[in-house]
């Protein structure tokens, strides 16, 4: 999907961390400030029409630094493409990235789950409450690289 | 409170319907909120099947993840086994022997009958017909018993392995696949007598959970779900992979977007899996079923008693696993309920560094609030019943 990078980076020049291909699978790597302008620029965009998301995953690299993550994966019914979004959150201690639900419904559910399971707090989100583990659970993101298998 | 006080009051009432019962095909919980009969609100409380499965996917070699997602969705193992194995091959660089890969999209369609059979069982029974659950069941035991006989098992496959399948088709296998594939599609056509011009059956499916084919997009709805809306996309037939391209079918589109149009996909689908199956079994090449590269695949049992190489190449495998190289992928297929995503980050370590499962109930849930709102409770009925979640899918 080379149209569609090019696309992007002709758009947002200063907003494009890293690109990269594996497998054939294309990685951008996007600033959080503009990543609702990007994801939204991928969806309307004629030339790239990435009007499906597939999934949110929130990653945690720990021990790196910045070390939360969230990817995008996007999917265009027009081009039958994909490419993955990746986010870093800047604050390692109360990781955080604006919400993609005005873009796409379907993050509603993906969100919750990657705050639920990682921890990211996704800013805007309409109704941002854990979704798999019991609502109690204070503190407590199970996805964590720092969060015991087994033992706790 | 006098007697006109009492017929003007209206409040709404909470309800909870599950997470045991019934209809909720597992332990689905909703909380409803019903003025009278109608749904103010409806608000989906999933988690209670939450086992982990991506966590315990961090701790474990490659070989060992794959039994989990065995348990993601149970009424189409193969399906997971599928995705999760073909992300593992395209991390690795491995494309599997030709014969391999139509073994796969055999047992991937069988499947696909099996678990839609499954669907069209239990969608009849929650809303009042009786007979389909018999009938579909008749075919779908029929199926189990070609599942066993090549895998041992019933629900948890575990037949293909990444670079390969566990074992080549048993003797025997291939004359019971075809007494199946050439009975199967009358047998369509008496699901279709029993339901598709039934008025009670229109009366409760048309004009329920309507999306347009914008909002199923928007909502990420994949597979039957979305084709009920008329989305054209199958992703066997735009992105193929495992020879898919090899083989004819059509992909049957809705137009309605409403509970009927979507049984009306599902129904044309177990035909056109049929029709895959047929053309599967016909073209069958002959050779290996497992790639030749001894740093994936596990050596034959003879050689690792005999030959030493063999033994120590066992050896590692098994207690350390394969080695990926340093990267991450995103693997989708079509599985019966939708699209079936793996994405798997590597670090070059055995041990994946994150598995993230898109499984296709837990989205094609999501949208239950915005289709349930002013429909009757029992509406809801027939909702949970088109989405055809498995909760264990949803749930992870």
């Amino acid at each position: 999907m080379d149209t569609a990078i090019e696309k992007v980076k002709a758009q947002f020049p200063d907003d494009i961390v890293d690109s990269y291909e594996f497998r054939g699978d294309t990685t951008l790597t996007v600033t959080p400030a503009k990543l609702v302008d990007i994801c939204l620029f991928l969806r309307d965009d004629p030339d790239t029409s990435f009007r499906y998301l597939s999934s949110i995953s929130g990653v945690d690299y720990l021990p790196t630094s910045p070390r939360y993550a969230a990817v995008y994966h996007l999917y265009s019914h027009q081009y039958k493409k994909r490419l993955a979004l990746k986010a870093f959150c800047a604050n390692d201690e109360l990781p955080a990235l604006p919400t993609v639900v005005p873009v796409w419904s379907t993050a509603d559910w993906h969100e919750r789950e990657a705050f639920d399971l990682v921890g990211i707090k996704f800013i805007g989100h309409p109704d941002l409450r854990r979704i798999l583990t019991p609502p109690e659970c204070e503190g407590y993101h199970p996805l964590r690289k720092d969060y015991p298998q087994e033992g706790f | 409170m006098n007697s006109a006080d009492l017929a003007s009051r209206t409040e709404t009432m909470l309800l909870n319907l599950g997470p045991q019962h019934p209809s909720t095909h597992g332990v689905l919980r909703v909380w409803l909120e019903l003025d009278g009969e109608v749904i103010v609100n409806a608000d989906p409380d999933i988690g209670y099947l939450h086992r982990g499965i991506e966590k315990m996917c961090e701790n474990r070699t490659y070989h060992q993840c794959l039994p989990l997602t065995d348990r993601l969705d149970y009424l189409a193992g193969t399906a997971n086994n599928f995705g999760f194995v073909l992300a593992v091959e395209k991390l690795l660089g491995v494309e599997v022997p030709k014969r391999a890969q139509y073994i796969r999209v055999l047992m991937a369609e069988l499947t696909r009958i099996s678990s839609h059979l499954f669907w069209l069982g239990t969608h009849g029974h929650d809303l009042g017909a009786m007979t389909p659950l018999f009938f579909a069941f008749r075919e779908r035991e029929q199926l189990m018993d070609l599942f066993e006989m090549a895998w041992g098992g019933r629900l948890f496959p575990c037949y293909f392995r990444i670079g390969g399948l566990a074992a080549d088709l048993p003797e025997g296998f291939m004359e019971k696949a075809w007494e199946f594939v050439k009975a199967f599609p009358t047998r369509v056509k008496d699901y279709h007598n029993l339901l598709t011009k039934n008025r009670i059956w229109i009366a409760r499916t048309k004009d329920v959970g309507v999306m347009t084919k914008e909002e199923a997009i928007d909502w990420g709805w994949s597979g039957p779900m979305s084709r009920g809306s008329g989305v054209d996309w199958d992703i066997r037939r735009d992105t193929p992979y495992s020879s898919y391209e090899d083989f004819d079918f059509d992909v049957p589109l809705g137009v309605n977007g409403d509970t009927y149009d979507r049984y009306l996909v599902r129904m044309e689908e177990m035909v056109q899996s049929n029709r895959i199956c047929r053309q599967v079994l016909e073209k069958m090449p002959e050779g290996e079923v497992n790639v030749n590269d001894p740093q994936v695949i596990l050596p034959p049992k003879d050689k690792v008693y005999n030959n030493i190489e063999a033994l120590i190449n066992h050896f590692l495998l098994i207690e350390k696993g394969i080695t990926p190289p340093k990267g991450e992928v995103y693997l989708a297929i079509e599985a019966p309920k939708g699209e079936m995503g793996f994405y798997i980050i590597s670090d070059g370590s055995p041990q994946p560094f994150r598995v993230k499962v898109r499984g296709p109930s837990f989205i094609n849930l999501s949208p239950t609030k915005k289709l349930a709102k002013g429909r009757l409770l029992s509406d809801l009925i027939a909702l949970i019943g088109t989405m055809d979640i498995v909760l264990a899918d949803v749930d992870r």
